[in-house]
């Protein structure tokens, strides 16, 4: 595979050539700043496009098809529009932290960003609690939620709020156990080591039982952890208008459309890295032929494609599920989720302890 | 200049003189090439992404339900998104009969939409009262309370009548500038003078 | 009907009879709660269901009619009472013995201001508080300087009235509070994407329970019956579209078959056929879109796109007949306003094919679900009694056991002829009124398939009058609409107008149940059941 560390320390060089390195780390740090935020923006609009092409084709519609070539350039139309509509001051709010919300639940899925692998060598960050640091940020997201519900002195957002504060908290418990699981499968918090311990066979393949109980687990939880159907209480349309941000106009509405959707991709770009194998091709062991014609294909492909894929699974849940109920949704994760999930941790330890698997 | 809308022949919009009079509104007054664009730009992006808000009084209210679903499929002009809160939408598309009781409500209603914001009165109950003409407790047409920017009449109007009352306002918001000329706002806010709510803030 | 009237008239000695088509009654108020006990609870009589309540202003005098059922029996009563107070005029509440009175007597005070004593809620239903004047009344002063567009949000009262005669007879009115004092009060509606129109709850809740429900009404009233006070009979049928427009069809049927009783008109049978098969027609595609908004109400937006598909199918068929996709007035006085379409019957056919293989695919999609049963089973359960005693008919009804099919009980035009069953559940949840629906989906196309191959030949509508003048009486009839009954009360005085055009509509009984049904649940339950009751909003508020 094509190392990518290879041109990032050729940039690194080339600035360091002419520059004293505080300049050339300022620089490297506003470059990737810029490229970030870029990915950032194009992603959430190619999401967006995609979803609603995803659920007209459900719903046996065309979806967007009259901006742009079929319909491209509608998500684009959608966000100028919504980078110049009026931003609503309320009276009797919190102005700070009404204002605060929007830009947290942004930050924590920007954040989260740093650690995914992209590629080979393409990783902003590589640090050893790389897996930890993930589960940390992302949990800022529900802070940004309990704030927006409740600045907005409304009724609807603090029941919206306060929902998404029991949902986060309670399936952020699934997401973390299933990723230690895998964590204890693969023996590293390392994003790159845990990659790289995939080259040969993917740990949906390889861990046996456990890693497929896992996924599925993160799976559900995944799709809570973004609100998103059938786990969609927090903005439940038919019950609370647009829960948590219904208070919120322009641009700022704009983050939290955004953020939904930059958290699916998260979501299914963390499921990728932990049981998919990252930017890993698909290999078999004992498949040569098959293994070398796989490697042509460049990893940042095989990542955003399997991110993608996983997505569209999730999207597939949204359109097809009826919503729960807050009760019977907590009692799915307390009463069947964690136990589920902390027996398959035991099995895993005694998996790798036995050294039986692949 | 013509407004036109892709794959819809000009001389299908048959009447156009309102629309031709913004146009030449514009063209009078000018602006300069950087200013032109910006609002060509930012026009493209509004007329272009038109998000109604969820709200039906009445029998309209379920042909929009039809114009959403998959024979009419409003999704194909980016129309879909309907929002359930306000501050979010940028048009209310009036389906269904006003009443007295939910006159303050619709205006409520509109004061919480975000700028820039539209309204299209749909159906013969929203702009005149329709066959509740004699009502005691009809509202005789919603001009009465919000400003108005595209009349759609018939009981229910079909949805194809919707899509093209939709085009129609999509055709108005191209000829639109942000900054004054042919500002509807300032029209909006004239009227908001003439028929103004108490407690209601502006 | 004889004996009913010796057990009456052997306990209220004042009663005075009358024989209509029905049994009339007329009581002083005093005796008028004694009575209403009798009738509830005579073992003999046991007039269990309330049909409506029709407030009249005969000028002289204002008073109501009350329209008694006995489900036991099958039998019908009519009850007056009047009062010639007109400055304050008060009849003895019966809100404490059948639990929709209280919402009746609401609406008659609204429309003519009449006060029912001792009714623990007697507010405005439909009209705001400050609404000057009772509409209903002869002597309403209609003009827009009385009661202007209002530009004012609308006052609100914490407080409900309780109206009670002291000792000496004078009546005294007293308030009371709607919520308790610290409730944490959540305004749900007018503009609510759950409330199917217009609907307004402000809902106690504690946490995510739900308290109290208090409900209200009226935004979208449009005063249809005062407006058809002005009008002949033809033009009054229009309104018959715009009330509950899915089951248009079976709206103007009703009123149809009310006129050309009262006038002496006998239709052809295909104009029977015709309007019958229309009724079922419009019955599939009512029901289809209550699953299509009832599944989105859960969440699962896509089921709407599946149900309207067939919606769309029959609104084809209905396009080529009528010319209209939803408000059609087809049905005249006489028969039907045109001929079928010449495909008419092969459309059917066509429909008739497909509905058995969409059945199926709700049914794999969504009734199987897992999430769908904890959601729907068990929640807003509706016994038998209750829903009688509330007047909660159409599927809602047959879901809690109640066999309150007009089609079956009081058979009208051909219905007598056809094969079909009454789909009954008896688990009263919001399931079992789900699945009520999707049975008569399968019975109207049962109803249809007998029916498509034998449309007799004939006219399809026999001449009448130019200008149609009714005999003075009165008249009140039934049919099963798409979500229960709907009655049309009509009082003629001779003239070309109707002197009273009252629609007993059974989304109101609806919507006033919620209360009861939520209290205790969720306020996720709370879409569940409203959507499950299916009531049409400018059903309930006319």
């Amino acid at each position: 595979m094509f190392d990518f560390s290879l041109f990032t320390n050729w940039i690194h060089s080339f600035l360091s050539s002419f520059m004293p390195e505080w300049l050339t780390i300022t620089t490297e740090c506003v470059l990737i700043g810029v490229a970030l935020l870029l990915t950032y923006a194009l992603l959430a609009l190619f999401y967006i496009y995609f979803e609603r092409k995803v659920c007209a084709a459900f719903q046996c519609r065309l979806g967007p098809n009259r901006v742009g070539p079929m319909g491209l350039l509608q998500s684009f139309a959608d966000m100028f529009k919504m980078l110049i509509k009026e931003l609503i001051s309320l009276n009797h709010t919190d102005k700070f932290l009404f204002a605060l919300a929007p830009y947290l639940v942004i930050l924590a899925s920007m954040l989260a960003f740093a650690v995914l692998p992209w590629g080979n060598g393409l990783q902003i960050i590589d640090f050893n609690i790389g897996i930890f640091f993930l589960i940390a940020v992302s949990s800022i997201g529900v802070l940004g939620i309990l704030l927006a519900g409740w600045s907005s002195n409304n009724k609807f957002t603090l029941i919206g709020a306060l929902r998404s504060g029991a949902q986060m908290v309670s399936y952020e418990l699934s997401i973390g156990l299933s990723v230690l699981t895998m964590v204890c499968f693969a023996g590293s918090m390392n994003v790159g080591d845990i990659v790289n311990e995939q080259e040969h066979l993917w740990f949906i393949f390889s861990g046996h039982i456990p890693a497929i109980i896992a996924f599925i687990i993160y799976l559900i939880a995944g799709t809570a952890e973004t609100n998103r159907g059938p786990f969609d209480l927090p903005e439940a349309e038919s019950e609370l208008t647009a829960g948590y941000h219904t208070e919120y106009s322009g641009i700022h509405f704009g983050f939290f459309y955004l953020a939904e959707y930059l958290n699916l991709f998260i979501v299914s770009g963390v499921a990728t890295l932990l049981f998919f194998g990252g930017w890993m091709p698909l290999h078999f062991p004992g498949w040569d032929g098959f293994n070398a014609i796989m490697n042509y294909i460049p990893g940042i492909v095989w990542f955003i494609g399997k991110a993608i894929a996983i997505s569209f699974i999730i999207i597939w849940f949204k359109w097809t599920f009826p919503r729960l109920r807050i009760d019977q949704m907590l009692a799915l994760e307390w009463k069947y989720l964690l136990p589920i999930n902390l027996f398959n941790l035991v099995l895993m330890v005694l998996i790798v302890v036995y050294g039986i698997h692949l | 200049m013509e407004v036109t809308t892709k794959s819809m022949p000009y001389e299908a919009w048959k009447d156009n003189e309102y629309i031709e009079s913004l146009v030449k509104e514009l063209q009078e007054n000018g602006a300069n090439v950087v200013v032109g664009s910006f609002d060509k730009l930012i026009n493209w992006g509004r007329s272009n992404s038109i998000w109604p808000l969820t709200f039906a009084t009445s029998c309209c209210g379920i042909e929009f339900v039809s114009l959403g679903a998959a024979r009419y499929d409003m999704a194909r002009f980016g129309w879909e998104v309907a929002r359930s809160s306000p501050r979010q939408a940028d048009f209310i598309m009036v389906a269904g009969t006003i009443v007295h009781r939910m006159a303050p409500v619709l205006r409520r209603l509109y004061d919480q939409l975000a700028e820039p914001k539209y309204v299209i009165a749909c159906g013969a109950c929203a702009v005149s009262g329709g066959p509740f003409k004699k009502s005691y407790h009809v509202v005789m047409g919603v001009d009465k309370i919000i400003p108005v920017d595209v009349y759609l009449p018939g009981c229910p109007p079909r949805p194809e009548a919707m899509i093209y009352a939709i085009m129609q306002l999509s055709r108005k918001i191209k000829v639109e500038k942000f900054f004054g000329g042919v500002n509807r706002q300032e029209k909006q806010e004239e009227f908001l003078k003439n028929h103004p709510i108490e407690g209601v803030e502006d | 009907m004889a004996d009913i009237q010796e057990i009456i008239a052997k306990l209220f000695p004042q009663a005075v009879f009358e024989e209509g088509d029905i049994l009339t009654v007329e009581i002083p108020d005093a005796q008028w709660h004694d009575l209403a006990k009798t009738l509830r609870d005579n073992a003999e009589l046991s007039f269990d269901f309330l049909k409506t309540i029709v407030g009249m202003d005969w000028v002289e005098k204002l008073g109501c009619i009350y329209y008694l059922t006995s489900t036991k029996y099958n039998t019908n009563i009519a009850v007056k009472v009047t009062t010639e107070d007109r400055v304050n005029p008060a009849i003895t509440s019966i809100a404490d013995l059948w639990h929709i009175a209280g919402m009746y007597e609401r609406e008659v005070y609204d429309f003519f201001g009449i006060v029912f004593l001792n009714n623990p809620d007697m507010r405005r239903l439909f009209l705001s508080i400050d609404w000057k004047g009772y509409p209903l009344r002869k002597d309403y002063d209609a003009s827009p300087e009385t009661n202007p567009v209002p530009d004012d949000n609308e006052r609100q009262s914490d407080f409900t009235n309780v109206y009670t005669r002291d000792a000496d007879g004078k009546i005294e009115c007293h308030e009371e509070r709607i919520f308790a004092e610290n409730d944490f009060v959540v305004n749900i509606g007018p503009q609510h994407p759950a409330t199917h129109g217009v609907l307004r709850f402000r809902t106690a809740v504690d946490g995510e329970t739900i308290k109290k429900i208090d409900v209200y009404m009226g935004y979208i009233h449009r005063g249809i019956e005062k407006i058809c006070e002005n009008l002949t009979y033809p033009q009054t049928l229009h309104f018959m579209d715009r009330l509950d427009y899915f089951s248009a069809h079976p709206y103007h049927h009703c009123l149809c078959m009310t006129i050309e009783e009262a006038a002496g008109i006998q239709i052809s049978r295909r104009a029977q056929v015709i309007r019958v098969m229309m009724d079922e027609l419009s019955r599939i595609a009512s029901h289809c879109l209550f699953i299509g908004t009832f599944c989105m109400d859960l969440g699962a937006t896509t089921m709407l796109f599946y149900a309207l598909r067939v919606r769309e199918q029959i609104l084809d068929i209905m396009d080529k007949t009528c010319g209209a996709r939803m408000t059609f007035n087809y049905e005249c006085i006489g028969g039907v306003m045109q001929d079928l379409a010449p495909d008419f019957a092969d459309d059917v056919r066509a429909l008739l094919e497909i509905i058995p293989k969409n059945l199926k695919e709700y049914d794999k999609l969504f009734t199987g679900n897992v999430i769908t049963k904890n959601r729907m089973e068990g929640v807003g359960v509706l016994g038998r009694e209750e829903a009688i005693s509330w007047g909660v008919t159409g599927p809602s009804g047959r879901a809690s056991g109640w066999a309150c099919d007009v089609r079956k009980t009081t058979p009208y035009s051909i219905y007598p002829e056809l094969d079909f069953e009454e789909v009954i559940r008896h688990e009263g949840d919001s399931m079992a009124r789900f699945q009520v629906r999707m049975g008569e989906i399968e019975q109207s196309a049962k109803i249809l398939a007998q029916l498509v191959d034998n449309i007799p030949e004939g006219e399809y509508c026999v001449k009448v009058p130019k200008v149609l003048k009714l005999p003075v009486g009165h008249w009140f009839r039934t049919v099963e609409g798409c979500r229960g009954t709907f009655g049309v009360y009509l009082e003629s005085d001779g003239t070309v107008n109707p002197y009273r055009l009252k629609l007993v509509t059974p989304s109101l009984p609806a919507a006033a149940v919620v209360d009861t049904l939520t209290r205790g649940g969720k306020i996720a339950d709370l879409i569940t059941i409203g959507g499950s009751l299916d009531y049409i909003v400018p059903d309930i508020d006319r």
